[in-house]
C-alpha cells in the first residue's frame, strides 16, 4: 500500500474537440484535493477516468491502490462518488434509496444517515420528484457520505445550493477529515470553497494541469504588487512577474512565483513597492486562466 | 465548550494568519494557560471547516514563535515560557506600528512627520486625561 488515495501518469484521451494531454495527479491519503478550472477544462473527464466511467488511452491510473479501469469492481466498494446528474429514481422516496444503498454496501452507517437527514433539512417519505434541485444535491452526497467510503468523489458538490446547504455540505466534507485514513477529491467552481477546505489544489485548463500544488504553498508564491515609479523609471523586466498594469507612474505587477527579493530588485530600477498584497484564489484562477489563453493564441 | 474561534471571510489576511492571531490572543488573555493541551491540527481544521493543511501551518510557525509546543504523537501544548502573555502582546504592538507605516508610506507620510503625530497624539491623550482628574 503506498501513501496514495489516487495516481495518475501520463493519462490521455482524445475526443473531437478536446483532449486530456498527458494528466499527472496525486490526491495523499488523509487529505483534501480541489480541482478547479474553468468549463470544459477537463475536470469531469478526468474524475471520470479515475472512477474507471471513461478509458484512458494512454497512461495510469491507481485509485486506492486499484489500476483503473481495469479492477473498478473492487474499487467501487471503497469510491463514494456524487455528481448532479446522479440517477435517482423519480418515482421513489428518499427513504428507498437508502434502504437500496445499504442492502449493497455493508459500512452503511445507518446513525449517521439520519443525523444528515436533520442537517441537509430532507425528508426521509419525500418522493424524489417533489425534490428540489437542491435538495436532489443534497439527497445524492447523503447516500455516498453514510457509506463512510474511504475516497469521495464530488463533482461540484455545492452547485446550486443555498448558503446554508453549502455549509452543512462543506462541514460534512471537512468532517469526513477526521479520519486519516479517508480522503476527498471534489472539483468546482467556487474558488471560496476550494480555497476554504482543500489542503492541496489542482488547476485544470484546456485539458492540462497548469498547477498541483499545497495549498499554502500555492497561494504564497501569488502576490499582487503595488508599485510607483519615480520619474524617469522604466519597469524592469522580472522573473516570477506574470503581469503588469501600468497607468502613468502608477503599476500593478502580478507574481506567480512571488520572492522577498523582487522589492530590492525594483528598489535599485528606481521603482517603490508601495505594498504586497495576498490574493484570493478567485483573483489567482482569472489571472492564470487570463495568462493561460494568452499563451496559446501567441 | 464553546467554540469562539471565527474565520472571516471580508478578512484580507490568509486564514492561517486569522488561526494564529486567535490562538496568540487566547494566550494573551490567559485562557489558554502555559502548558496547556490545546486542540488537535485535525480537530481544529474539523471545527473551523478549514482544510488541515491550513491549521498546520498555523501551528507550525507559532511553534517556530515560541507560542506553542508539538510532540509528534503527543498533540500541542500551550509553551511552557514564563512571560509569553506579555510577549505576544509587543508582537500585538509591532504589528499594529508596522501597520501604520505602511498606512504612512501609502499616504506619503515621511516618518519623521508621522513620528511627532504619534506625539502629538500621545499628548492630545494626557490632555483628556487631566480634564477628566
Amino acid at each position: 500500500m503506498n501513501d496514495l488515495a489516487i495516481e495518475l501518469k501520463g493519462v490521455s484521451k482524445r475526443y473531437p474537440y478536446f483532449a486530456l494531454d498527458n494528466i499527472h495527479l496525486e490526491v495523499p491519503r488523509g487529505q483534501i484535493m480541489g480541482l478547479i478550472g474553468p468549463n470544459g477544462a477537463g475536470k469531469s473527464t478526468t474524475i471520470r477516468i479515475l472512477l474507471g466511467l471513461v478509458r484512458q488511452e494512454r497512461g495510469e491510473v491507481r485509485v486506492l491502490g486499484h489500476r483503473m479501469p481495469s479492477e473498478q469492481v473492487a474499487a467501487k466498494w471503497d469510491i463514494g462518488f456524487a455528481s448532479d446528474d446522479m440517477g435517482l429514481y423519480e418515482g421513489m422516496t428518499l427513504a428507498w434509496h437508502m434502504n437500496f444503498v445499504r442492502s449493497i454496501y455493508p459500512n452503511w452507517d445507518a446513525p449517521y444517515a439520519q443525523l444528515l437527514l436533520k442537517r441537509f433539512g430532507l425528508r426521509a417519505e419525500q418522493k424524489i420528484k417533489g425534490l428540489s434541485h437542491g435538495q436532489r444535491v443534497k439527497s445524492t452526497l447523503l447516500l455516498v457520505l453514510a457509506r463512510r467510503p474511504r475516497l469521495l468523489v464530488l463533482d461540484e458538490p455545492t452547485t446550486g445550493l443555498d448558503p446554508v446547504a453549502r455549509h452543512e455540505v462543506l462541514r460534512e466534507l471537512t468532517a469526513v477529515m477526521t479520519d486519516e485514513g479517508r480522503s476527498v477529491l471534489f472539483s468546482s467552481h467556487n474558488t471560496q470553497d476550494v480555497e476554504q477546505i482543500s489542503d492541496r489544489i489542482t488547476f485544470i485548463d484546456r485539458g492540462r494541469i497548469i498547477d498541483s500544488l499545497d495549498k499554502e504553498a500555492y497561494l504564497d508564491r501569488w502576490r499582487r504588487l503595488r508599485l510607483e515609479l519615480l520619474p524617469g523609471a522604466v519597469l524592469p523586466f522580472l522573473p516570477g512577474i506574470i503581469g503588469i498594469r501600468q497607468e502613468g507612474r502608477l503599476a500593478v505587477a502580478t507574481a506567480n512565483a512571488f520572492a522577498a527579493d523582487m522589492a530590492n530588485a525594483y528598489e535599485s530600477a528606481g521603482v517603490r513597492v508601495k505594498s504586497v498584497e495576498a490574493m484570493t484564489l478567485e483573483e489567482i484562477f482569472v489571472a492564470n486562466v487570463e495568462r493561460s489563453r494568452e499563451e496559446v493564441e501567441v | 465548550m464553546g467554540n469562539a474561534f471565527v474565520i472571516s471571510q471580508s478578512d484580507k489576511r490568509p486564514i492561517y494568519l486569522q488561526i494564529m492571531e486567535q490562538i496568540r490572543q487566547r494566550v494573551a488573555v490567559g485562557d489558554w494557560t502555559e502548558g496547556q493541551a490545546i486542540p488537535s491540527i485535525r480537530q481544529l481544521a474539523v471545527d473551523l471547516q478549514v482544510s488541515v493543511i491550513t491549521v498546520k501551518r498555523a501551528y507550525l510557525e507559532l511553534e517556530r514563535d515560541g507560542v506553542i509546543v508539538t510532540q509528534q504523537g503527543r498533540g500541542s501544548r500551550v509553551a511552557s515560557n514564563p512571560g509569553l502573555g506579555m510577549r505576544l502582546q509587543q508582537q500585538e504592538l509591532e504589528e499594529h506600528l508596522e501597520q501604520a507605516l505602511r498606512l504612512a508610506d501609502m499616504l506619503g507620510i515621511r516618518h519623521k512627520d508621522l513620528e511627532a503625530r504619534l506625539r502629538e497624539t500621545g499628548e492630545r491623550r494626557m490632555e483628556k486625561e487631566g480634564e477628566q482628574v
